[in-house]
Formats: C-alpha cells, structure tokens, sequence
C-alpha cells in the first residue's frame, strides 16, 4: 500500500543573530492509512518543526525549509505553490495545537470557527453547514452540540475546547493529522478521554495520524511506531513495542531509564547527564555524543541510518554502521 | 447586554451630576460680568439693578438649582453678552464642531487603519518604516504651528483651498487634517502593535493551518482581536478632538463650539461657559458609553462578564 | 559548546541592530535643550527682551539684510529671535518637567490607592479619574487665565490637575495585574501592612511604567503649554514662550516666515526627542505597555 505521508531527508534552518539552527536535519519517515507515529524528544528537538515543515507554516522569515521532499499520496508538497497548499492545509492535512485556552479565536462563536472549514473544503452553506457542524460537535461527543455552536471560546472548559479543535480538524476529513502535545494542557482525567476520541476518530477516517509528545506513556498506548528525535534528527524509530523492549539508541534507552516507575524501588532518579544541546553549533558529529555515556572515537563521525531488524533504525556506531 | 447598557448609562448621569456643580462654580469664578457689559461710569445702583435683572444676587444654591433645572429642559439661560438665548447658540455652533471631528476622525481612521495593518504585516519593510515616521511627528507636530504655515501657503499663497469659514466641503479639508494628524499616529500606533500581537497568537497560527487564506486570516481573524484597544482609544481621540478643537478653530475661523468657549470665557459669559462645558462633558460621556457598548460587540467576554 | 536550547517555534527574524543601542540622537537633543535652558544667561547672544524699532523684522544671518548679532532674526519688536527662543527653552521644559512630575506622583498615589484596596475605594476613585479625564484641558487652563491671570503657576495646575488621571488609570491597572501574583499574598501573610506593601512591593514594579509615561507625557505637555501660550492664556508676555512668539508671528507668516518658524521648530525637535527617548524605554524597560 503506498504510504500517505513519506518525508524525505527533510530539513528546516532557522537564521538568528547567534548563527543557523539546523532545526530539521535530515528527518525522514513513510505512514500509511490508520498508522500512527509517535514522535518523541526534548524540547528544542525539532519535534513540532517537523510537522509544521510538512504543512510549510514555519515562521518565517528567519526559518526556512532547505531541502527534502515531503509526498502526501505521492504528491511532493515542498513544490507546491503557496495557494495550492493553502489548499492542501485543513482538508488535507490537518493540525491540532497544544493549548486549547489559545488556539480558538476568543471573538468568534464556535460555530462561526466551525463554519469556516465547511465553507472551505466543501463549499456548503446556509443550513446544511450548521447541520454539518452539528454533527462534527457531536462525532467528538461534544454534548448538545446545536447549542455549542453558539457559545463562545470562554464558556467551554479546556478539554471541550480541545474537542472542538478536533472536530475542526476531521472536517476535510484530512488524510493526515499532526497532534502536537494535544494533551499537555488537559487534566489527567481528560486525557484519557481524548486519547481515545482520536483513536476513535482515526479508526473511522482511516488518516495517519502524528502524534507529537515527550510523555512515553502516551505514546505506548496510543502510537504503532514511535520516532525519537534529538538535536533535529531522528535517532531511532520502530514498532513502539521493540523500542520500548529492546532500545537500541543510548539517548532511547536513557529517556526509558529515567522514567519512574511503581514498585521499582531505586536510589536516586536517574536524569540524563549534560545539558540539550546549541543548535547553532552543532558538530559533525553524532550530536549526543557528548551526553552519551557510551561515546567513542568513531562518534566524531555522524553515524548513518542503519536497520537493526525489521522497521527498526537507529543512529549509532554502537550498532554497526 | 441591556443591563451592561444601563449600568453604563447610570455612572455616566452620576458622572455629569458631578461635573455639573463643578461647572457651575467655575462659571462663576471667572469674575463679574457685570465688568464687561457695563459702561465705565455705571453707579453702584446700575450694578444692583443688571444683578438683579440677571438673576445674579440670587442665592447661590437657588441659582445653581434653576440652572439644572432648566438645563435638563435644554434651556441655557440668555447668553450677557450675546442677549440671545445660550441654546440657540449652541444650535448653531455645535453640529460645526461636530461636524469637523467627524471628519477628521474619518479621515484619520481611513488612513490609519490601513496604514497600521500594513505595518505590522510588513514589518520591517519600507512602509513598516514609514509608518512609525508618521506616528512619531504625528505625536510630536505643535498642531497649531502647523495649521498657521498651511494656512499661508496652501490657503494664502497657493489658493487651493479655503482659509476659513465653515462653507464648503473644501474647507474641512485644512482644519479636519490639522485636527486629525494626531489621531492618524495614535492610531496606526495602536493598530500595529496590536496586530503584531495578534499576528503572532495561537489561533492565529490554527487559522493559517485550518487552510483560511491570508488575506482572511489578517483582516477577519487578526483584526477583530486587535481592534479593541483601538475602540476604546477611538473613543478617547474623539473626544479629545471636540475638546481641543479650540486651537484649530481660532485659526482656522471655525465657527464652532471652541470658538463659543473662548470668547464667552473672555467675556465672563456665565450661561455660555456653563452650557459649553457641560455640553462638552456630555458629549464626551456619550461616547464613552457608544465606545463601550461597541466594545462589548467586539469582545464577547465583556458581555458575559458583570 | 554552549547550553543555549532555542526553543523550536520561537524563532525570531534577526534583531536590527538599531534597536539595541542607546537613542543617541534623542539623549542628544533632550540633553542640548536641558543645557540651553539651565545656561540660557551664558548662551543667549542679546538680552530677550531688548526691543530695537531699527532691527525690526530682520531676517536670519544666511539672508541678505541678516547678521550674526541675530542669527535667527529678529521679531516685531526688534528682539533677536535666537536668545528668545533660549530662554524659551526654560519656560517649555521647566512646565513639561514640572507638571509630569506632580500630576505623576498625584496619579500613581491614587493608582495605588485604588489598586490595592479594590472595592468601593476602588470604583469611587475610577469614578473620579473619569470624569477628569473627560475634562477639556485647554477650556480649564483658560478659565484659570481668564479668572486669575496668566502666570506660569497656572498653567502648570491647569493641566496637571487634569494629567494625573492618565496616570491614575495606567498604575491602578498594573496594580490590578500586580496583585493577583503572590508574593503579594506573601507579603500578607508575612504581616505587612497596607503602606508597607504600597511603597516596598507595588511601586517598585510600577516604576518602569512611570517612568515611560513620565518621557512620553512630557512632550504632551509641552505642547499643550504652547497651545494655551498661543492663545494667550499660557505665559504672560513679555517673557519669551514659544507658544506666544508663533502667536506674535502669525501674521507675518509670508514675510517675515522665521518668526513662527523657529519657535515651532522647536517644539517639533524637543517634543520629537522627549517622545522617541520615551519609545526607546517603553521598549527596553516593558515592551507589554506597548498601547501607551
């Protein structure tokens, strides 16, 4: 099956008085219908740049996409004109942000936000949009959904603003969606709740989804493959349940190590030494290197992307290379 | 909504209640009229005579209390020096001075809000720069000085407009500019800084993301947020407009409201300085109130909130 | 290797080096008019207030009949326009710097005030701070002319007695934001008082606003001073103000054009380096108070 998303070497530079950022540094993955990829990683990782590289909504003018190629059902989105992907954005591609407190319009009725997507991917009017909305309200559960479209940003509590956003998002319904850290803001007890609405979702529209997050918890439970970036680049990716078991990269297995856990009984927690690294001065080298406890000579070289068992790549001279 | 309304209407009649006595005793401060009406040579029984024929020996409590009284009926009393009653007066100076800021404000905001909206999408570029000239002489521009060397050069020495006189639509166009200068720079400060900060929120970003073109994305979903402090300000400029419509209206031989004040002022006019001021102030408190009704249209949060 | 970790989507387009440095041009220019004014006796090439009826009229050095006894010209009354625009320099600045100073200090007592206690001390004085808000400025200062006389002193109450509300507003507001931190409620608790709280926790957060305000109202005022001394309310002849020498210049605006020039002129650079000084601190102390 050809994949729907295939990301290519992708990479964005951000040009600032200290120097340029390679904030995407040769990133490439492939998702095909109803997959979901966790992408994982520090702050500063080039997570959440990734996907707005994908949808070309890097802010500009200091960050640039610089090279790569990046096919939606085949099609090369880095060539496209600037219409043609305004075009392509909501209804094809689709993106969910963080904080739901800010990311509906505070001046605008939910149902004048909601309109809008209805008006644009499928030219619908009059009654049949709110219909339309209504019913979009209400595949997110949203309760009384006719009434909703009425209220404002500031009389939803946080998670049902989120759910809004959502039911924005699948109004294309997009063939790929980007969730970044869609949960971070939510109460715990929500959370699950909206995890789960977007799986719902995913299995009955069938897009590959891209889940961004630095909680592994999450990512155990929600993703198939899992991605994990430092520095720009992504380090190791596989099946989630091969990362997870058997970590191949020493910065994953670090990540794993540090999480807590119940009835492990340990002395101290373990943190990962060093600081994140500047990415305005990155090295030739394999940039955890330096914070890698088991660094040697050939790490002064950036190790290549080597396949370590089936759909499992790392990025370490530690396994061959 | 209509409680918001006339809660607001209640502090503003409180507002002027107030004012209303500190406009009566500050008529009354300037001094005696009776001075400037009569001959040098009055005796003291010609003055207790025009006292009383003035109502002016009155208690000043009896006075102050006729005033209101007849104020809220709409009569001003006779102005001393005019002999003709304050409100017929009014009636012919006030719709000019309103008249004036109407322009001035119309045209600044038809140049501002542009000219801000530009700024802050092309910030940094040539009209970004441009702009912020514009809004720092506005700021910095003596109006008056201005509005004397416009009037020798491009009323006296180029003819091509009117010097004075309220007459022809032609003849806004000298006093609305000098009038509305400062508006423009206040204004496109305003605009662009609160669209910059607009610019750069997050459902701004979901917008773009959303697919919504740019063009919408700036003037529908940008700039409904940015222009709530611009209402408010709107507001504050308009008022400020009628009341320092003085200066331009000396030069410029408006027959306006601020050209009533200054000679019922020199003249100890008590009814005209009462009446101009207690107009101004209530015309004031009315756009304060239209200024913050629009504002609870634009910004849903005030509406629901008490 | 450095520890910066820019943060992904804050990426910022270069800063201009502009931005950065000192306003020196501005510095500059507030600097030379505050000199002019304190050594106005020193710098002034004629007494201001010599009249000559032979040196009427004169136009500035670079003209035919001009000379460098009075470069910029001289006015109606034959006086050199240079040494009346220095001393003019006192009268400007010393009413700019004097009212803002008053009116700020009254302002931010009651912004405080009404700040910190809420409630219905808070409503009345907002009450109050609107309605002198919405008092004309120049219809007052001319009452006061018109009653007491034109003096300096009353110019200088004239406006601030309607100034100190802008400042009134914009402290009580950041009070309002300040209170709802906790170190306030820390303060509390730890026993302060009211007026302990006021002086050693809410001013000094609020002085970075006060101080912008300050820069930018300065100009304000000195303009509002020309306009009252334009219209004869202002300073009294014959001290040099320079409201009053456009004022005297007006109707000589095609001939003899340096008379109103010069003065308004300026006006223009001391107001324009007041504001852009006070553009240059809003900026670097806060750039939040972006709407002042």
């Amino acid at each position: 099956m050809p994949a729907v998303i295939d990301v290519r070497d992708l990479r964005t530079h951000i040009v600032t008085r200290w120097g340029t950022i390679k904030a995407v540094d040769g990133v490439s993955f492939a998702l095909e219908d109803g997959e979901t990829l966790g992408l994982v990683g520090e702050s500063g990782s080039g997570k959440s740049m990734t996907c707005l590289s994908i949808v070309r909504l890097v802010p500009r003018p200091a960050a640039r996409i610089v090279g790569g190629a990046v096919r939606l059902d085949g099609d090369d989105l880095l060539t496209k004109s600037d219409a043609e992907m305004q075009q392509i954005r909501g209804r094809k591609v689709a993106m969910i942000l963080q904080d739901p407190m800010s990311s509906l319009n505070p001046v605008f009725s939910i149902g004048m936000q909601m309109r809008e997507p209805l008006t644009m991917y499928h030219g619908l009017r009059g009654s049949a949009v709110a219909a339309r909305a209504a019913e979009l309200l209400d595949a997110v559960r949203i309760p009384s959904p006719a009434a909703r479209l009425r209220a404002f940003p500031h009389q939803l509590s946080g998670g049902m603003r989120q759910r809004v956003v959502g039911a924005m998002a699948i109004a294309g319904p997009p063939r790929l969606l980007m969730a970044d850290e869609p949960t971070t803001s939510l109460d715990l007890t929500i959370q699950a709740q909206y995890l789960g609405l977007l799986k719902d979702l995913q299995q009955r529209h069938r897009f590959a989804m891209i889940f961004v997050t630095h909680n592994l918890g999450i990512v155990a439970r929600t993703c198939d493959r899992v991605a994990v970036m430092y520095a720009g680049r992504i380090v190791e990716m596989g099946p989630v349940r091969r990362i997870f078991t058997e970590p191949t990269h020493p910065y994953t297995q670090a990540l794993l190590a540090s999480i807590p856990r119940f009835g492990v009984r340990r002395e101290r927690l373990t943190a990962i030494a060093g600081q994140p690294p500047d990415l305005s001065r990155l090295g030739a080298g394999c940039a955890f290197a330096p914070r890698c406890p088991a660094a040697f000579e050939r790490c002064a070289e950036a190790p290549p992307e080597t396949t370590v068992a089936a759909g499992h790549v790392t990025r370490c001279w530690l396994h061959g290379g | 909504m209509v409680r918001f309304v006339l809660f607001r209407l209640l502090q503003s009649l409180i507002a002027l209640a107030i004012l209303s006595v500190v406009v009566f005793v500050l008529a009354r401060a300037t001094g005696d009229p009776l001075h400037m009406i009569l001959p040098m040579n009055a005796s003291a029984e010609d003055y207790a005579n025009a006292r009383a024929y003035l109502g002016l020996d009155r208690p000043y409590l009896q006075q102050y209390l006729s005033f209101v009284g007849r104020a809220v009926t709409g009569d001003f009393g006779t102005s001393i020096r005019a002999r003709r009653p304050v409100s017929e007066l009014l009636r012919e100076r006030l719709p000019n001075s309103l008249r004036l800021a109407t322009f001035a404000m119309g045209v600044s905001l038809a140049i501002a809000f542009p000219l801000g909206v530009m700024a802050a999408v092309r910030k940094g570029t040539g009209v970004d720069r441009a702009a912020q000239i514009v809004a720092v002489l506005g700021q910095s521009l003596p109006t008056f000085w201005v509005a004397i060397v416009l009037v020798e050069f491009v009323a006296g020495r180029l003819q091509w407009l009117p010097a004075g006189g309220a007459d022809s639509l032609a003849s806004y166009v000298l006093p609305g500019f000098t009038l509305g200068w400062f508006v423009v720079a206040g204004m496109m400060r305003l605009l662009r800084s609160g669209m910059l900060e607009v610019l750069d929120s997050e459902y701004v970003k979901l917008a773009r993301l959303k697919g919504v073109a740019e063009r919408k994305v700036v003037w529908v979903h940008a700039l409904k947020n940015a222009l709530i402090p611009v209402v408010t300000f709107a507001g504050i400029y308009f008022a400020v407009l009628v009341t320092t419509a003085i200066v331009v209206e000396t030069v410029f031989a408006w027959p306006g409201l601020g050209r009533l004040a200054y000679d019922g002022i020199t003249s100890r006019d008590f009814p005209v300085i009462q009446a101009v001021v207690l107009v101004t102030a209530i015309l004031v408190a009315a756009v304060n109130l239209c200024v913050d009704c629009v504002y609870a249209l634009i910004d849903p949060r005030i509406r629901y909130a008490r | 290797m450095s520890i910066i970790a820019v943060p992904e989507l804050e990426a910022q387009a270069p800063v201009s080096a502009r931005r950065q440095r000192l306003p020196v041009v501005s510095l500059g220019i507030v600097a030379i008019f505050v000199l002019v004014a304190l050594l106005a006796p020193l710098l002034a090439p004629a007494d201001p207030y010599d009249q000559s009826l032979r040196l009427r009229f004169r136009p500035p050095v670079w003209e035919e009949r001009g000379s460098w006894a009075y470069p910029l010209g001289t006015d109606r009354l034959g006086r050199d326009l240079l040494s009346r625009i220095i001393y003019g320099a006192r009268v400007s600045l010393a009413a700019g710097v004097v009212t803002v100073l008053i009116s700020s200090a009254f302002g931010a007592a009651v912004g405080l005030v009404a700040g910190y206690y809420g409630g219905r001390t808070d409503a009345v004085l907002m009450r109050v701070t609107d309605a002198t808000l919405s008092f004309p400025v120049i219809l007052l200062a001319l009452i006061l002319a018109v009653t007491v006389g034109p003096s300096f002193t009353n110019v200088v109450i004239a406006i601030a007695v309607i100034l100190w509300a802008r400042y009134a507003r914009v402290i009580r507001g950041q009070v309002l934001t300040l209170m709802t931190l906790d170190f306030i409620a820390q303060a509390r608790i730890a026993g302060a008082g009211a007026w302990r709280i006021i002086t050693r926790h809410l001013l000094p957060n609020t002085l970075n606003t006060l101080v912008v305000l300050i820069t930018l109202q300065v100009g304000y005022v000195i303009i509002v001073e020309a306009s009252l001394s334009f219209l004869g309310a202002g300073i009294p002849p014959p001290t040099p103000a320079w409201g009053s020498m456009i004022a005297e210049g007006r109707d000589f605006v095609t001939s003899a054009w340096w008379v109103s020039f010069f003065p308004g002129l300026a006006i223009l650079l001391v107001v324009l380096a007041f504001n852009l000084l006070g553009d240059w601190l809003r900026d670097t102390l806060d750039p939040k108070l972006r709407q002042l």
